[in-house]
């Protein structure tokens, strides 16, 4: 009995170790790099006038198969997420998800987004202070501000997701959801230090919606609804690399300054002259939890404009990842320590027991 | 009694014979048809009704949660605190198993069989709370390591059946299958051991859930320390809990509880309780600053409130040796320290994050159905235990 117990606690200990060695192998870290090939945008809200034509086609441009905003049939998705295997999406949906934004009258004939939610995936908010008169100043002016996901670098969202359903195109660094894997914990919108994303609260089935830059779109050459639909130039597409340039090149300029703003992508043709307005702040995204793949420019600090201010610079997944990473020595420790214990506290009573005996 | 062996047949009704023959446990005079048993299982049906209610509606119909409050009372207080509750089992089972500490082998079953309902209580609810609960186990096929959900996940599942195996002796021995029990003697140290760094683990990872939030949860709570706080603070919660537990049993099941244990289980609630009250002091004043929890208003008042009612009155009270011997104070500081640890986590979970959320104009308090299926959840694990010790043999070597 003694023998069989020491050869069960050498089990014990060696499959212990075994878990403990195999563990820290996996190379799971987040990356906190830029992939090469990312994209993004950059969003001058100096430039923008409120006319919501990115947030219109936001909407239609994603509620086809393989965009953001689409949905399956119940059935579909319940079966897919039970087999765990997305299937093809082939049926257009009957309409776009529209908002009546509690608005009477509003029959979801048109959209009256109030917020971002788990039917709006990017919206145009405005900035008034005083008379409102002056654009772009923060007393007595008024400002437009694009809210959408910003594309992490290290996005907390994806380090969070227990079944791994949200995820970072090693490519083009796009943050994106895969319906299918998710449970619906929404451990993801806690994370988010940008609150960006969004739940289905209606649905039986539901789903995390967030701005997946139109990846579905790249495959046709196209890009971004938003900086296509973009008439003013104040969303383009582009290069993180070459945006970051861009903005950073803006920053630096002096107001009044004629400057050629180039119009839905970074490398357009098609510009427009205009002068340089005054830049608040900073160039957001640079460093903001670890920096993003969407900067933002505007004439309004960003702080006034609603944006958190305590955010740190630091990557945030690495705030988990140094608790993660001891878990291997605890379930060692335990078996070495405890089986240590054990040894020492019952070999006491037995000597006792025998002790007990011979008196 | 009814005899089971004229309906279904000679095998499986003699078995169901042998777990509902409570001859053992007749001297503790469980009865079941009371008024609180009625009562709880009422409220076990309203959470039923809740939860089906839940799956085909959605959360949106149901809980008062939105997008700026995606976790509430749900997450807040039957997963964390469910949980922290249940850290008893794994200290019990430890000293008896693998210390050797025999003073302690009577509360033993008790105290796993508590923690397993607790952990049944957070699980359960957890089920309810996720979007999609039909696919809740997914993680367990799709590993992502640097979730410290994912990680919650399988330390939940694993946890569960550690525990169910712990218990599962008591069943055995109704059913007289001596093999199965020899086999889970020979096993038990080594399940114990995995007990042992499951809740380690899993007690700190709920707090590592929030590490993540320096900016959404409030500097009151917020500090990179918080897994090693909510472990602290669960295990001085789990002896709470035991005790609270066997003077319960004690006084409403004749059975008597024995002074030595309950004095060795006040030494440890004193112990953890000092050592959370320095971190809590220490990270309060290196992180916000002592001007902090009067300057935050509401916040800096639950604070307070939470570790008046959890640390440091029971500390107070645990000071003087003779009131470690006094059941009566030993269970005025039990049910303290619970209630302070609990409000730890409603703390952490719903109010601290209240700034944040606030501050874009939104707001939360638990929908009627939340508080119904939380109601029923903590029922379900009262009747449960209570079943248990009525059909089960739960107090084994104790005096009555």
């Amino acid at each position: 009995m003694t023998i069989s117990r020491r050869g069960f606690l050498k089990g014990v200990t060696g499959s212990a170790v075994a878990l403990a060695a195999g563990v820290p192998s996996v190379e799971a870290k987040m990356s906190t790099v830029l992939p090469p090939e990312a994209v993004g945008l950059l969003y001058d809200a100096t430039l923008c006038v409120g006319c919501k034509s990115c947030m219109v086609n936001c909407k239609t441009k994603n509620s086809v198969p393989g965009g953001a905003l689409y949905k399956e049939d119940l059935v579909t998705g319940v079966v897919d997420a039970l087999i765990c295997k997305k299937s093809e999406q082939t049926e257009p949906m009957a309409a776009p998800p529209y908002e009546t934004g509690s608005i009477k009258g509003n029959e979801g004939i048109w959209d009256a987004s109030q917020d971002l939610s788990g039917k709006t995936l990017n919206i145009i908010k405005a900035y008034r202070n005083g008379t409102g008169e002056k654009k772009d100043s923060p007393t007595n002016g008024h400002a437009f501000f694009k809210q959408q996901c910003l594309h992490c670098i290290s996005p907390a969202c994806v380090s969070v997701c227990p079944p791994g359903a949200l995820l970072k195109d090693p490519k083009t660094g796009v943050v994106y959801y895969d319906a299918y894997r998710c449970i619906g914990c929404r451990y993801c919108q806690l994370a988010c230090p940008f609150n960006i994303p969004r739940y289905e609260w209606d649905s039986a089935w539901p789903e995390v919606r967030k701005c997946q830059l139109c990846r579905h779109r790249y495959k046709d050459g196209k890009y971004a609804a938003c900086a296509e639909y973009c008439p003013t130039g104040a969303t383009i597409f582009g290069k993180v690399t070459d945006l970051r340039e861009e903005a950073k090149k803006r920053f630096a300029m002096k107001p009044g300054a004629i400057y050629d703003f180039p119009i839905q992508t970074f490398n357009s043709r098609e510009t427009t002259s205009r002068p340089v307005a005054a830049y608040a702040d900073k160039v957001y995204g640079l460093t903001e939890a670890g920096g993003t793949q969407n900067l933002m420019l505007s004439g309004v600090s960003f702080e006034l404009l609603g944006f958190s201010k305590n955010i740190p610079d630091g990557a945030l997944p690495d705030l988990t990842w140094a608790y993660i990473a001891k878990i291997p020595w605890v379930f060692l420790g335990v078996a070495i320590g405890g089986t240590t214990l054990y040894a020492i506290t019952h070999r006491k009573s037995s000597d006792s027991k025998e002790k007990g005996g011979h008196q | 009694m009814i005899d089971f062996t004229r309906y279904v047949g000679p095998k499986m009704g003699g078995a169901f014979n042998k777990l509902l023959d409570d001859k053992h446990s007749e001297h503790l005079g469980i009865k079941l048809d009371t008024p609180f048993t009625r009562v709880l299982v009422l409220l076990i049906l309203g959470a039923a009704c809740v939860g089906g209610y839940r799956i085909i509606f959605g959360l949106g119909a149901s809980t008062n949660m939105n997008d700026y409050w995606p976790w509430g009372l749900w997450i807040a207080f039957d997963v964390l605190g469910g949980v922290a509750m249940a850290a008893g089992a794994f200290m019990i089972a430890g000293a008896v198993y693998i210390l050797n500490m025999k003073k302690f082998k009577c509360i033993a079953r008790a105290s796993i069989l508590n923690a397993f309902f607790g952990y049944l209580l957070a699980a359960i609810s957890i089920t309810f709370d996720v979007g999609r609960s039909a696919v809740i186990w997914h993680p367990l096929i799709m590993w992502q390591i640097n979730s410290v959900m994912f990680i919650v996940a399988l330390h939940l599942v694993c946890y569960l059946t550690t525990l169910a195996t712990e218990s599962s002796p008591m069943v055995f021995e109704k059913l007289g299958w001596h093999r199965t029990l020899k086999f889970l003697h020979r096993i038990m140290v080594g399940a114990v051991m995995f007990g042992v760094a499951l809740s380690l683990l899993h007690q700190s990872s709920l707090g590592a859930n929030y590490l993540i939030l320096p900016s959404k949860l409030s500097p009151l709570w917020y500090n990179k320390h918080i897994p090693y706080m909510f472990l602290v603070s669960a295990l001085m919660m789990g002896f709470s809990m035991v005790s609270f537990e066997t003077i319960l049993t004690s006084k409403v099941f004749n059975h008597k509880a024995s002074k030595a244990v309950i004095e060795g289980l006040a030494k440890g609630i004193l112990c953890f309780g000092c050592l959370y009250f320095v971190m809590k002091t220490v990270t309060i004043i290196s992180g916000p600053g002592l001007g902090a929890l009067f300057n935050n208003g509401f916040l800096g008042f639950m604070w307070l409130l939470e570790m008046a009612v959890g640390v440091v009155i029971p500390i107070l009270l645990l000071a003087k040796r003779a009131n470690r011997k006094d059941i009566d104070t030993v269970f005025v500081v039990s049910i303290l320290v619970i209630l302070g640890v609990l409000l730890n986590r409603l703390n952490v979970g719903v109010f601290g994050v209240s700034d944040y959320a606030n501050r874009v104009g939104s707001d939360y308090f638990p929908s009627i159905m939340e508080f119904i299926l939380t109601a029923g959840m903590i029922a379900f694990a009262i009747l449960g235990f209570k079943l248990c010790a009525k059909y089960l043999n739960l107090f084994p070597e104790t005096e009555h």
